[in-house]
């Protein structure tokens, strides 16, 4: 991705998994690095254990659109494996999809009404897209670097191995949002999601 | 110094820099965190007022006062402030008084999505339309200047995608403004709206917009982009950002004040290319105000008047018409995938709502609900609401139904805020009018929808202050209701008890099913997830139809009924014991019971939050 001026990311997942603080992030690590930024999420009823969509778009250029198209995603971080596939149309051919193996069952599911998807339906929509996608197992590294809530951070260091700017623009954005006895912790998550990127 | 912020951070931002003193607000999204915001800065006094009317007022009586102010609010929240925001266009103000109108076009968390550049036509007022961050917080302190030269409430109008984006924006100081009057004034001829006075002001209104129309021809907050001269588009708000994404080529005429339009300056602007295009989301506003100017355009025969404009959707439709788009729309690609299961909002694990769904659910009543967390124990299991209109309908659509001459009684139901909001003037009608209308008032001491903001149930104010707290019962027996009735939310014997005496009565009744939300912070630190006792269990699926997220199906089918038993989510449940109560096998035990069987030490305590 090395030339590029513009990057469209998406990020999705379900109300309460820290997909604000993860775009939040995003869109500061843009700015630091000389992008103009712009960040577009709803607030309100989604969260209360809906499905959430932010969008994260950097331009050398200018932004103008808050919004990323369908089809326009450069990369699309899913918090979640059914979110991922929901919005699997947002990533355009050529672009990643990064997913986090994680399920988080609907109450459609639980109360028998419907099916959660396999696995296979994930990896036959991105190839369909023709996305890259790259499975992320966020909470066991997570667990593994001391805390599961850090799962965010690891799919952010994820996310970081991919784009071609410095790791340590990444950790010092993350730094200022994290309280100061959590750092190691989310130092190692983060460390572990730029491992799990071959 | 630039920093990201979102368009309510930013509209915060630019009303500290203008010097505002005073600013009121009742939450609803997307417009809550303008005062969240606010509230924080230093030198600024803010409050949750009990509805938007009163935000208004509020903020009208502290610009008699001489001091810049603002009240701000949902698009629909306008509908209750409008009879306020009527007058004070009459009447003006001594200091700057803006009025923010957060719209919400495809209605994320919303009953409607009017559009409310239509109020500041109706009202007589000057519009501003910001684009990005950088102008929610320009264009609020360009409102007060406005509102202060031309005697005028200023309507800030934004949108959802304007609000909740965040943009880089540039910093500024506070410019501290000194008090305008050291006293209310005392001028009955502008400030006391009678008939004679009224007709008086009138004329000045008018003038004042035509004088607003003059200034806005030169106003920076309009200005025209030219570029290739073939297509022009007329735009403001968010629009003009996906105008600039999908027709990069086009000349702009990008307006920041929507009303008054300045004419001359779109005259010019149309004179200037061959094809005048209008874009703007929902109602055709700026394309009406183009073709009373006598000019032909294109708008809504191109793009849709329903829900949100995006990117793709200005592409599909500017490359249909013949416009020059970026780039030609693709095709969605074919992607093989199963219908997906939905994930609607729900009631969160320990809703101190879901009792009380069970309960009407089991009694078969008409319910008429109200807007807050509780409307969605309309959605399936529970299904439990018959109507949802607006803020505070609930008991004055109960009350009428039971006036028609129904044979059944309907229950209102709606919560403390929403009571406070407007639900007190219709129990006083009730009280009144004398219906058997049983309200439920489901108070969980909070605002919790928009994100717990207190309210005047909880008795804090919104910078931090001790606030009045006023009592449901007291209220409730001093209009004159004899049945009123207190429980605890969680406990559903009690609840049925009271609910059940309540509904023989044929008077009106008051049942508060009290507790406060799961989700607030000393809540969260008491929790004590439950399970099931799986050789207890049959699968019978009782506790499936309360619709908690924290109860799953288990793996383990039982060996008799060859059903799924249930299983609970430790991680999601906050030990709230409806499904406890309600289940026929006693195989949920209750904390209490909970806190023996885990005796070693390692019963888990979720703690919410992130990171």
């Amino acid at each position: 991705m090395d030339e590029q001026r513009a990057y469209r990311f998406v990020m999705v997942g379900v109300g309460g998994q820290g997909t604000l603080l993860a775009s939040n992030i995003l869109a500061e690590v843009g700015l630091s690095a000389g992008f103009d930024v712009k960040k577009s999420e709803v607030h309100g009823m989604s969260q209360r254990g809906g499905s959430v969509i932010s969008h994260v778009l950097w331009n050398r250029d200018g932004v103008c659109s808050p919004l990323v198209g369908r089809g326009e995603g450069d990369l699309l971080l899913a918090f979640e494996r059914l979110e991922a596939l929901r919005f699997a149309d947002f990533v355009r051919p050529g672009g990643t999809a990064v997913v986090n193996d994680m399920e988080i069952v609907p109450i459609t599911v639980s109360a028998g009404t419907a099916r959660y998807p396999e696995q296979a339906h994930v990896e036959a929509a991105f190839a369909a897209v023709g996305a890259r996608l790259l499975m992320v197992p966020g909470e066991r590294l997570a667990t593994e670097a001391g805390n599961v809530k850090a799962a965010n951070v690891v799919l952010l260091g994820a996310i970081s191995k991919l784009l071609p700017l410095p790791e340590e623009l990444w950790w010092s954005c993350l730094e200022r949002r994290v309280p100061q006895k959590f750092l190691a912790v989310n130092r190692a998550a983060f460390a572990a999601g730029r491992h799990a990127v071959p | 110094m630039k920093r990201i912020l979102s368009g309510n951070e930013a509209i915060a931002r630019g009303a500290w820099e203008a010097g505002v003193k005073v600013a009121a607000a009742y939450p609803g999204t997307p417009s809550t965190e303008i005062l969240e915001e606010l509230a924080r800065f230093p030198h600024v006094y803010c409050e949750w007022s009990t509805n938007e009317k009163v935000a208004i007022d509020v903020a009208v009586g502290a610009a008699f006062a001489g001091r810049r102010a603002l009240a701000a609010m949902k698009h629909v929240g306008v509908n209750v402030g409008a009879d306020s925001l009527f007058y004070a266009s009459y009447t003006g103000a001594e200091a700057g008084l803006v009025i923010v109108s957060a719209d919400d076009p495809a209605m994320h968390s919303s009953q409607n999505e009017q559009d409310n550049r239509r109020y500041a036509q109706f009202a007589r007022v000057p519009c501003l339309d910001p684009s990005d961050s950088q102008e929610c917080k320009d264009f609020t302190i360009a409102a007060f200047d406005l509102s202060e030269r031309f005697d005028t409430p200023v309507l800030l109008r934004t949108t959802t995608r304007i609000n909740h984006s965040s943009t880089p924006v540039e910093l500024g100081e506070r410019a501290e403004t000194q008090p305008r009057r050291a006293k209310f004034p005392r001028n009955p001829a502008k400030y006391v709206m009678v008939p004679a006075n009224a007709r008086g002001r009138h004329p000045v209104v008018e003038q004042r917009l035509r004088e607003v129309a003059a200034w806005a021809e030169t106003s920076p907050l309009n200005r025209i982009e030219w570029r290739d001269r073939e297509v022009g588009i007329v735009t403001g708000g968010v629009a003009y950002q996906y105008a600039r994404e999908v027709f990069p080529t086009a000349s702009v005429l990008k307006l920041g004040v929507v009303n008054p339009v300045p004419a001359d300056l779109i005259r010019t602007f149309a004179a200037g290319v061959r094809r005048l295009i209008v874009l703007e989301e929902l109602d055709p506003v700026l394309e009406e105000q183009v073709r009373l100017l006598g000019l032909a355009c294109e708008g809504k025969s191109i793009f849709p008047l329903l829900g949100e404009l995006d990117p793709t959707v200005v592409r599909a439709a500017g490359f249909a018409a013949g416009l020059p788009v970026d780039r030609p729309p693709v095709p969605e690609p074919a992607i093989p995938r199963p219908e997906l299961p939905g994930r609607p909002p729900v009631l969160c694990p320990g809703c101190s709502h879901r009792g009380v769904f069970w309960l009407l659910k089991k009694k078969k009543v008409a319910v008429s609900g109200d807007i807050g967390c509780y409307t969605l124990g309309f959605l399936p299991p529970l299904s439990a609401l018959d109507f949802c209109g607006c803020m505070g309908a609930s008991i004055g659509v109960a009350h009428g139904a039971a006036k028609a001459g129904l044979e059944e009684r309907v229950v209102a139901v709606l919560g403390d805020s929403t009571f406070f909001h407007t639900g007190l003037p219709a129990l006083a009608n009730v009280a009144y009018n004398r219906a058997n209308v049983l309200t439920l008032i489901l108070d969980n001491r909070t605002t919790a929808m928009t994100g717990h903001q207190a309210n005047p149930g909880s008795g804090q104010t919104l910078q931090g202050q001790p606030g009045g707290v006023l009592d449901f019962e007291a209220v409730c027996r001093g209009l004159g209701i004899r049945h009123v009735a207190v429980v605890d939310a969680y406990d559903n014997e009690a609840l049925e008890k009271a609910f059940s005496a309540l509904m023989r009565t044929e008077e009106p009744a008051v049942l508060v099913a009290r507790r406060p939300c799961a989700l607030l912070p000393d809540v969260r630190r008491q929790y004590v997830p439950l399970r099931v006792l799986e050789e207890v269990c049959n699968g019978c699926g009782v506790c499936f139809r309360i619709g908690c997220p924290a109860i799953l199906k288990s793996d383990v089918i039982h060996a008799e009924s060859r059903k799924p038993l249930a299983l609970i989510d430790a991680d999601l449940c906050t030990g709230c014991e409806v499904c406890a109560h309600i289940c026929p096998h006693d195989a949920i035990p209750n904390r209490d019971q909970m806190r023996l069987l885990e005796d070693d030490g390692t019963a888990a305590c979720p703690s919410g939050g992130s990171l």
